[in-house]
């Protein structure tokens, strides 16, 4: 077990973010976390790495595991000048094997002279995956990563993260967006509304009611092509 | 030779050029001009405590800063209107600071010493001093660099790495302090924030990585305290101004020079982004 999360609950003020949140991460596991706008992902997260206000519960994390973050989004200020080569080589205690992979992940040398406040979306999105896997992590999370990519994009993102996870046996936790991809991609899918709806098998979660309840009628197209037998009788009442 | 007071107050100015501009550095990349200028001004009321109870000026400038600056970094995330309560709590110490200092007698000739600096009476104390707080300034921002820079990137990336940002945070607060109470005779509280943003914003489009670009503040913050010395002595100006005067003309001068080299690439179909605003 790499991560454990127990009964945690989150609160910023006296709002409650999460509530009783029970999760846990093995190796060479991928797991996607899906819910709506506010429902407590990316707080999931910083939970787990320590930056959220935990009111109760615990996160359980395996000594000396190393976590490679890849953030939802990166806000370099214009005043601080910083090439992708000086980015990668911010991770910590990295040595210079290591260091090799994260050019290896680049696929390119050009890219790491550029300054990262000049890069495209994807360019941006590629070296902040070779940061995050400069330490040879154990557990990658991955908060929206393939956010701004188009879809031939995040398909080659995906398939990577799966390649990453077969060659390292590193487990991933993901949130996404992208419900299609999330559902052939992943072990497990968890289901987040501040607390866990649902979660299991990718088939088990798209056939509960408590995801069709938050992502609505219309998954069911995009669940298609991932399950052409799917057939869910409420639903076709419903219309 | 520390006897002649042009050496001490060259001695004092780099001192205080070398201390300001790194950490500058950080207050440009983290936005914090306004939290500096606040802390500076606060200042005053530990200087004009410090002349009541007849103790060391930069003990009383030093601890006001430091709370000061503390119970911003602590109250961060509290609070939604940061900006203002800094604004309120650095001039209520200010405003408070100059009542304090229109009671004690003779003092307030003296008052403009503090708010501009007078660099040119400086004591070999205060230049020890001065030197100690630039030990402690640069130690603190060497054995932290990495951990602030990337804490200053993005906190989750840094807490992922097991960092505290807060706990980084806290060190340049610490150094922010220093750098105000060893500034005070230079430049004065008025204008110390100068020191710490005029050289990071003329080095900015000078280098390509962080490291660079605080080498190059070094560079600028002490030519800067140089020939605002020696252009002090000739003109017969103030000299804290006159410091602060060359460092906004090198500034400009870079402008200038981003400027024309960005025309110039451009116009070669150069890739001219690397290395200039963006």
């Amino acid at each position: 077990m790499l991560i454990e999360v127990q009964n945690l609950c989150v609160g910023y003020g006296n709002k409650n973010v999460l509530q009783d949140i029970n999760l846990s991460l093995r190796k060479n596991e991928i797991v996607t976390i899906v819910g709506p706008n506010g429902s407590g992902k990316t707080t999931l997260f910083k939970s787990i790495i320590g930056s959220a206000p935990i009111s109760s519960g615990k996160v359980v994390i395996s000594p000396d595991l190393k976590i490679g973050y890849v953030p939802q989004v990166l806000n370099i200020d214009r005043s601080l000048p910083l090439t992708v080569k000086r980015f990668l080589s911010l991770a910590n205690n990295q040595n210079k094997k290591e260091s090799l992979s994260a050019e290896k992940v680049l696929e390119s040398d050009e890219l790491l002279f550029k300054q990262i406040s000049t890069l495209s979306g994807g360019q941006l999105q590629r070296v902040l995956l070779a940061r995050a896997l400069v330490n040879n992590p154990d557990v990658l999370l991955l908060d929206e990563a393939t956010q701004g990519l188009d879809q031939p994009g995040s398909a080659s993102f995906y398939r990577k993260i799966e390649e990453i996870r077969n060659d390292t046996g590193c487990a991933i936790l993901m949130i996404s967006h992208d419900l299609h991809v999330v559902m052939s991609a992943s072990n497990r899918v968890i289901c987040l509304n501040g607390h866990i709806c649902c979660q299991g098998e990718p088939r088990t979660v798209a056939s509960s009611p408590e995801y069709k309840a938050l992502f609505g009628p219309n998954v069911d197209g995009t669940l298609a092509l991932y399950q052409h037998n799917y057939n869910n009788n409420h639903n076709q009442i419903e219309r | 030779m520390l006897d002649d007071f042009m050496v001490r107050a060259s001695l004092a100015g780099i001192g205080v050029a070398l201390a300001a501009a790194p950490l500058g550095c950080f207050v440009v990349w983290r936005r914090m001009a306004y939290f500096g200028e606040a802390t500076a001004h606060a200042a005053l009321l530990g200087i004009s405590l410090s002349l009541l109870f007849e103790f060391s000026i930069f003990a009383g400038a030093l601890l006001v800063s430091l709370s000061m600056a503390s119970l911003v970094t602590f109250g961060q995330g509290r609070s939604l209107f940061l900006d203002t309560l800094l604004g309120v709590a650095g001039h209520m110490s200010m405003a408070a600071g100059l009542i304090i200092v229109s009671f004690i007698s003779g003092v307030r000739i003296e008052l403009m010493a503090y708010l501009i600096g007078d660099i040119l009476a400086v004591s070999k104390t205060d230049i020890l001093l001065i030197w100690l707080g630039l030990g402690l300034v640069l130690l603190l921002l060497i054995w932290r660099w990495s951990a602030l820079l990337l804490c200053t990137l993005n906190e989750d990336l840094a807490a992922a790495s097991g960092l505290k940002p807060k706990r980084e945070s806290f060190v340049l607060t610490i150094a922010l302090a220093v750098v105000v109470a060893v500034g005070i005779k230079v430049v004065g509280v008025l204008l110390i924030i100068s020191m710490l943003i005029i050289p990071a914003a003329s080095a900015r489009s000078l280098g390509s990585t962080p490291e660079k670009m605080a080498l190059f503040a070094c560079l600028i913050g002490v030519l800067s305290a140089i020939f605002g010395l020696n252009a002090s002595y000739v003109f017969d100006t103030p000299t804290g101004p006159s410091i602060v005067s060359v460092a906004s003309l090198i500034f400009l001068a870079t402008l200038i020079f981003t400027f024309i080299k960005n025309r110039f690439l451009i116009n070669r179909g150069n890739k001219s982004r690397d290395s200039n605003y963006g």
